[in-house]
């Protein structure tokens, strides 16, 4: 018999207990996104070439010796993450909205919660394999080395609180008639939190800082992350029921 | 629903009123500042402004959750009022920043924190705006701007913090309020928070007309959505 | 199975439907009748729970929309005009998201079980992005049943389809409904339903304006009882 395939192998006699059928529905929505988009590639072709041509436009338009590139490199890695993420988002939601498959997830019987958390986890997949890229990417052609365990947690921790809000924003966003132009607008100033903090801890540990003198902007990354969560989560139901 | 009602009438005048008198005393009952000198007036209606602009966005998230529980459009009409009242007073409060900056530390714009939190607030303003302006079902409007306006108000706090400990590069500078609020005379005391509760006062009459301009337009639409039928 | 209370809705300032009765008994067939923006498919989403209610009562299998949504969500399926399926993904992946969302037991067999009644079986594993609107409404039936619900909706699902698609449709549709599931249908086509429906109702201004079952009808046409039931 075919089984399944979630990390959550329960037997059957608990499978309808609710929490299980809520978890499931997490992953399995996860899981579809990120299937679909093994086979299209065309969300995660979108962001890549976008990024990649982001990170070229910095290198025409601000002519640097290596000492200043330096010192922008966290800045331009931001900006590049910031802008490839509106076009995931986007893309994410717009799959969902153009064929009604919004409402083939609403007929489920597990809570809206789900939606928005399965949205998530498929939403900062995408970003962090477009970031795993970036990152080598950028060390090749500005002969920095971005390899630090201390970077990637700064960008693991951004990503999960632009992803945060992002998601909440989409949905709304993909269901206006300015759509793709909206969620810029909408997403921007609320993260801008997530920017300084994250900008400057970047900085901090490509200069060779301690992590003791990161902790505060690590520490509001991560009061960042929950609150928006916790937010997100509670009024996702507002924004895509009727 | 008529002309204005009487105690808005009344209001209207005690509005103009009290603003012409706030005017009058931070020109010639307040002192002139010994550092700044003139200039240092604008203060008053600078901080005045922002101040009840800080409370008009609270109002609007309030509001925005009384939406969201009741599903009662007044709210709705009361959370777009206090969304445009306070994306002006800020920009006023913004624009006599600037007239204040320019003598005192020779630019217009400075990347201090509350300014630029001024800035962000503006714009996550008028994003709520465009938001609204690009749906045209009521209920999903009433819904969108009411979660968009609690999402930002729960993030400007953050932001502020944010740019006031880790954007060291531009820092606080000094007698950018504090400084002057401490060597302040008992007659700019007096000024300044006479103009706090004049511009409350400016704000509620706005306020009031704004949501009576809601009542009508929605309204208007019943009247029209009837004589299609 | 169905029963609908003085159901109000409200977009905005306009009205779409006014203090609606429904009732539906266990088994049977209703089509639903009546002209383009009556308010059918605002109603059909009410009843799939995807849509609230700004006033008025509604229980299906027992349980009361929407305080128990998702008790309802359960023991319902819907097609509508749009397939609801993943272009991206085949027909057999489809198939098993759903069945994941509904935490359906015994998945694998299951969807071997419907494919083969919906006759997908040998399309399977091809993506949903090169079947035609005909095979995609077939697998999209597939999907509604998957979960063995009690109560099925169907908003207009003919749309679309030539006429060999629609007799596939109707056939599939029998036999669904055949095993004594209850079934709402909305359509525009007389013709169609004729054959399909135990029972024809008419939504007309935001109310059901009349409702025969098929004996009832007797030999009459059931085009002159839409036509009446409009002007009345």
């Amino acid at each position: 018999m075919d089984r399944p395939q979630t990390t959550n192998r329960r037997p059957l006699s608990v499978a309808h207990r609710p929490s299980s059928g809520y978890l499931k529905a997490i992953l399995a929505i996860a899981w579809k996104d990120l299937a679909a988009e093994l086979r299209s590639r065309e969300l995660l072709s979108a962001m890549l070439v976008f990024a990649l041509l982001v990170i070229l436009i910095f290198n025409f338009a601000l002519e640097l010796d290596v000492a200043a590139r330096k010192a922008v490199t966290s800045g331009v890695l931001w900006v590049t993450f910031a802008f490839a993420g509106t076009l995931g988002l986007n893309r994410s939601m717009a799959i969902e909205k153009d064929r009604g498959c919004l409402d083939g997830l609403l007929l489920a019987p597990v809570d809206r919660s789900a939606i928005y958390f399965g949205k998530m986890i498929s939403n900062l997949a995408f970003m962090f394999i477009v970031e795993a890229i970036i990152l080598p990417a950028y060390s090749v052609l500005y002969t920095t080395n971005l390899f630090n365990p201390g970077l990637i947690g700064v960008i693991l921790l951004g990503s999960v609180g632009y992803v945060a809000v992002g998601t909440l924003l989409s949905s709304m966003a993909v269901q206006t008639r300015t759509r793709d132009v909206l969620l810029p607008i909408l997403l921007f100033p609320v993260i801008v939190p997530v920017l300084v903090a994250a900008v400057k801890a970047s900085s901090g540990i490509l200069q060779g800082l301690a992590l003791a003198e990161i902790m505060p902007q690590v520490s509001l990354l991560i009061v960042y992350d929950v609150i928006f969560i916790a937010v997100s989560f509670m009024v996702f139901d507002y924004v895509v029921e009727e | 629903m008529g002309s204005q009602p009487r105690a808005l009438k009344i209001l209207n005048i005690i509005s103009a009123v009290l603003l012409v008198g706030a005017f009058t005393m931070a020109m010639w009952y307040a002192p002139v500042e010994k550092v700044m000198g003139a200039v240092q007036k604008v203060f008053y209606f600078h901080v005045a402004t922002a101040w009840v602009g800080m409370l008009g966005f609270l109002a609007a998230a309030v509001a925005g959750i009384a939406y969201l529980r009741t599903h009662d459009m007044k709210w709705d009409i009361v959370e777009v009022a206090a969304v445009e009242i306070s994306l002006v007073f800020f920009l006023i409060t913004i624009v006599l920043g600037s007239i204040w900056a320019r003598p005192i530390w020779g630019t217009y714009w400075t990347w201090e924190p509350r300014l630029t939190t001024a800035a962000i607030l503006e714009m996550i303003y008028i994003a709520c705006l465009l938001l609204r302006q690009s749906l045209d079902d009521p209920d999903r409007r009433a819904r969108f701007s009411a979660v968009y306006t609690l999402v930002g108000s729960v993030s400007v706090p953050i932001t502020f913090l944010s740019i006031r400990f880790f954007r060291t590069i531009h820092p606080v500078v000094i007698g950018s309020g504090e400084g002057t609020k401490m060597g302040m005379t008992p007659e700019m005391m007096a000024t300044m928070f006479v103009s706090i509760a004049v511009f409350s006062v400016i704000f509620m009459t706005l306020f009031w007309h704004r949501i009576r301009l809601g009542q009508m337009a929605e309204k208007v639409e019943q009247a029209r959505l009837k004589a299609m039928q | 199975m169905i029963e609908v209370k003085k159901l109000v809705k409200r977009f905005g300032l306009k009205t779409v439907l006014r203090g609606l009765d429904f009732q539906v008994q266990e088994g049977e067939f209703v089509a639903l009748l009546g002209p383009n923006g009556a308010g059918k498919t605002t109603f059909l989403r009410i009843l799939a729970s995807l849509s609230r209610p700004s006033m008025g009562a509604i229980r299906i299998a027992g349980y009361n929309l929407p305080g128990q949504a998702s008790a309802v969500r359960r023991r319902l399926g819907v097609v509508s005009h749009l397939p609801l399926l993943y272009g991206d993904l085949t027909a057999e992946e489809n198939l098993r998201f759903y069945g994941r969302m509904y935490d359906v037991p015994g998945l694998g067999a299951r969807i071997d079980e419907v494919l083969e009644m919906v006759g997908l079986s040998a399309r399977r594993r091809d993506l949903v992005r090169t079947f035609s609107r005909g095979m995609q409404q077939r697998l999209a039936i597939g999907r509604a049943i998957l979960h063995d619900p009690d109560v099925l909706l169907f908003d207009e699902p003919h749309t679309g389809l030539d006429q060999d698609a629609c007799d596939m449709l109707d056939t599939l549709l029998r036999e669904v409904a055949a095993r004594g599931r209850t079934v709402v249908m909305t359509s525009h086509d007389l013709a169609r339903v004729e054959d399909l429906a135990s029972r024809f109702d008419v939504l007309s201004r935001g109310v059901i304006s009349a409702s025969e079952s098929r004996s009832g009808l007797g030999g009459k046409n059931l085009l002159d009882f839409y036509r009446k039931a409009l002007a009345g």
